[in-house]
């Protein structure tokens, strides 16, 4: 353990554990922040999936109203439980934190064997309507309607937030996906958003691309893609694909983010029910997502300081968990991060 | 009284589908295995006449027994006002009730629908299958892909219903109906046992969307129930692409509503070499089943004899063993990727400087030299 000169915390957030390998990720990132000196305080909310009351949703939610930041485990969906049972995670995004930005970099890590090497694409997706809307109802019996929502203002919202975000980033280009060619009136609204919020950002290029052809040319062509911004189900799709090319859901954080709340999670959202609790989870995705929560919070020392040893260890493959082909694992991985953090000195903080 | 009515009503009609279902099974798949059978042949726009002709060359060379009846695409309108295809290109089909198709144009603002949804609405081509293979010889990032995508291609997503709410509220409306959902994960079954495929998966959102994905899946798994000796299972669609991307080779037989099936088909596609080397069939109602390559019309290299007829002609392959033709099949098919694999002869898209009608000569070489 690190000697901790700084003893006061500065924030307190909320930390949601959620089912499968969350509760087990998220004990590693509390142990190595200990283990760091992050000062933070962590504000621990369990959401228990199998019951059906609404309770302990609103009190996560409260929770991360007044914290204002969480990071989160996945929530299983018991998806034969009827459609009034929503996602627990979408309530959570999309009910009072209206975390309207999903961002998720997909960059291929150093030490990871891949098809494609040197991907660096960031994915914007709208996050709170579109094919999420949980709209659905059953006109006539044997015939189900579900409703595809898509306003001018959220696309415009997201358009804009993915034009800030490439600038912020120095990055060239955005790419709008969309089927406006099939869905006229709802893609093409979000696509004509997308053109007029461009228009204002004439030092980044802009074009569009239809999903399907998208999905092709990410796994034949992926360095085409710079930054990409789309509608809820097609970030879905994207996300899943990019996260596979550079490794798979055990590497890539992801974050939701909106005016005032910030979210902070595994980009593919997977609960990993059946590697739970076996020691064997890559840590790496929660970890990195810890990491763009400090980012988010301004601790940047102490997230560059973990983020780099994260790298570190990623390099060295005798350790790499069974997702990406090695036989490590969880709890040896997180001590070559400890073990690298130690060894970077420690963080000289104002006294 | 009423209710009993409806009750019975209600299983006369159960009764009556299951019958007719069985029907329809014992005459699926068809064996065209005397004389010699027409096929409707649709050449298509830019590219298409001339890969067509590359086509028709392999075949003759091959000796299979079938007559090409060419007809054209066009939208008219008819009496009433109603956009439909020509009368003399849908009798050609409906007695045929094979079809091999080229690229067609989507003219833009023209005011028509697109041919190919005019096609699929009057033929009722409710199943989009696309089996994509690797290839030897061209080589992707992915080795040793072998599945097949089987797409509903009715209803879903591309309804086209969509209404402005208020102004700067849109709302597209997706459809999912029992029977269509029925139909589909009948017809991948089939497929699946006909083809001696081990597994079907159903890929579905039903977490986000419980009612519609979620009666699409209970069709699926109701379905499953007639045919134990396939495999079942179940998968959301993100964590199939996620699953795709790095290991394609644990999917086999993949069955799903519309949007999902766009996606995936050609995400598929791109795992094998893209759409100039896949093929695709379109399986409609009363038999009609019509094969085509689904790449563009490359009017930039029209004419030029340029082009690959690789996707057609494994479009072709496909209709081949739709019609029982298994050994003029495997005979064109082992053909056509063996001369990819010797790298000798290709046209520039797979790597080499050939022309079409070169490619096309070398397919029709090889296919003689096994007689």
């Amino acid at each position: 353990m690190l000697y901790c000169s700084i003893k006061e915390t500065t924030h307190t957030v909320t930390l949601i554990p959620g089912d499968g390998i969350g509760p087990e990720l998220l004990n590693h990132v509390r142990e190595l922040f200990r283990f760091s000196c992050v000062p933070l305080d962590f504000e621990v909310v369990n959401i228990n999936s199998s019951i059906t009351s609404e309770d302990d949703i609103n009190n996560a939610i409260t929770a991360i109203r007044r914290n204002g930041v969480a990071l989160k485990g996945n929530l299983e969906t018991n998806h034969t439980l009827p459609p009034s049972h929503k996602s627990r995670n979408n309530v959570l995004r999309y009910t009072g934190l209206d975390l309207y930005a999903n961002v998720m970099r997909c960059q291929s890590l150093p030490g990871v064997q891949t098809r494609h090497k040197n991907i660096d694409i960031i994915i914007i997706r709208e996050n709170t309507e579109g094919e999420y809307s949980s709209l659905e109802h059953e006109s006539v019996p044997g015939v189900v309607e579900s409703l595809k929502i898509i306003t001018r203002n959220n696309s415009l919202r997201i358009a804009d937030y993915a034009f800030q975000l490439a600038r912020e980033k120095g990055r060239r280009r955005v790419t709008a996906v969309h089927k406006a060619n099939i869905m006229k009136l709802a893609d093409g609204l979000f696509l004509q958003c997308c053109r007029e919020v461009a228009s204002g950002y004439p030092d980044i290029a802009f074009d569009s691309m239809i999903v399907d052809n998208t999905t092709m040319q990410l796994v034949s062509k992926p360095h085409q893609f710079d930054v990409m911004v789309m509608p809820n189900l097609y970030g879905n799709v994207v996300s899943n694909v990019c996260a596979g090319l550079v490794g798979g859901p055990g590497l890539v954080p992801g974050a939701n983010y909106g005016h005032n709340y910030a979210v902070f999670e595994t980009a593919t959202r997977n609960t990993g029910k059946s590697i739970a609790g076996r020691n064997i989870a890559n840590p790496t995705a929660m970890l990195l997502a810890s990491c763009l929560m400090l980012d988010h919070l301004k601790l940047h020392d102490y997230a560059s300081m973990i983020r780099n040893a994260v790298f570190a260890t990623m390099n060295e493959s005798l350790l790499h968990t069974p997702d990406i082909g090695g036989q490590g694992t969880t709890s040896e991985m997180v001590q070559s991060v400890m073990r690298n953090i130690k060894s970077s000195g420690p963080l000289t903080t104002e006294l | 009284g009423d209710t009993q009515i409806f009750l019975l009503w209600k299983s006369l009609s159960q009764i009556l589908s299951r019958v007719l279902g069985a029907v329809k099974s014992q005459t699926q798949p068809r064996t065209f295995s005397r004389g010699v059978h027409t096929v409707t042949l649709i050449p298509g726009d830019g590219i298409g006449p001339e890969i067509s002709t590359a086509v028709m060359k392999i075949f003759e060379a091959a000796k299979v027994p079938i007559q090409w009846e060419e007809r054209n695409v066009t939208a008219i309108k008819g009496p009433g006002g109603k956009w439909m295809i020509p009368p003399e290109a849908k009798e050609s089909m409906d007695r045929s009730k094979i079809g091999l198709k080229g690229p067609l144009k989507t003219p833009i603002a023209a005011g028509h629908p697109s041919m190919n949804l005019l096609l699929r609405k009057t033929f009722d081509l409710y199943a989009n299958v696309r089996p994509c293979v690797s290839i030897e010889g061209y080589k992707t990032p992915y080795t040793d892909v072998d599945l097949v995508t089987i797409r509903e291609n009715t209803e879903g997503e591309y309804s086209g219903i969509e209404h402005v709410i208020v102004d700067g509220v849109v709302q597209s409306i997706k459809l999912i109906t029992e029977q269509a959902s029925r139909r589909i994960a009948e017809y991948a079954f089939e497929y699946a046992r006909n083809n001696q495929r081990s597994s079907v998966t159903a890929v579905h959102k039903a977490n986000i969307m419980r009612m519609s994905d979620g009666l699409f899946l209970r069709k699926c798994r109701e379905v499953a129930e007639n045919y134990k000796d396939v495999k079942f299972t179940e998968m959301y669609l993100d964590t199939v692409c996620l699953n795709m991307v790095q290991d394609p080779t644990q999917f086999d037989v993949l069955v799903m509503p519309n949007l999902y099936g766009d996606i995936l088909s050609d995400l598929c596609a791109g795992l094998i070499g893209g759409l100039g080397v896949t093929p695709s069939g379109n399986i409609g109602a009363n038999g009609v089943a019509i094969f085509e390559s689904v790449h563009g019309t490359a009017p930039d290299i029209a004419g030029k004899d340029l082009a690959n007829p690789t996707a057609l002609l494994l479009s072709a392959v496909m209709m081949l063993r739709h019609m029982g033709l298994h050994a003029d099949a495997k005979k064109i098919e082992t053909a056509c990727y063996d001369t990819i694999r010797d790298k000798k002869v290709l046209t520039k898209d797979l790597g080499g400087n050939s022309k079409c009608s070169e490619f096309t000569t070398e397919i029709c070489r090889r296919v003689q030299d096994m007689d």
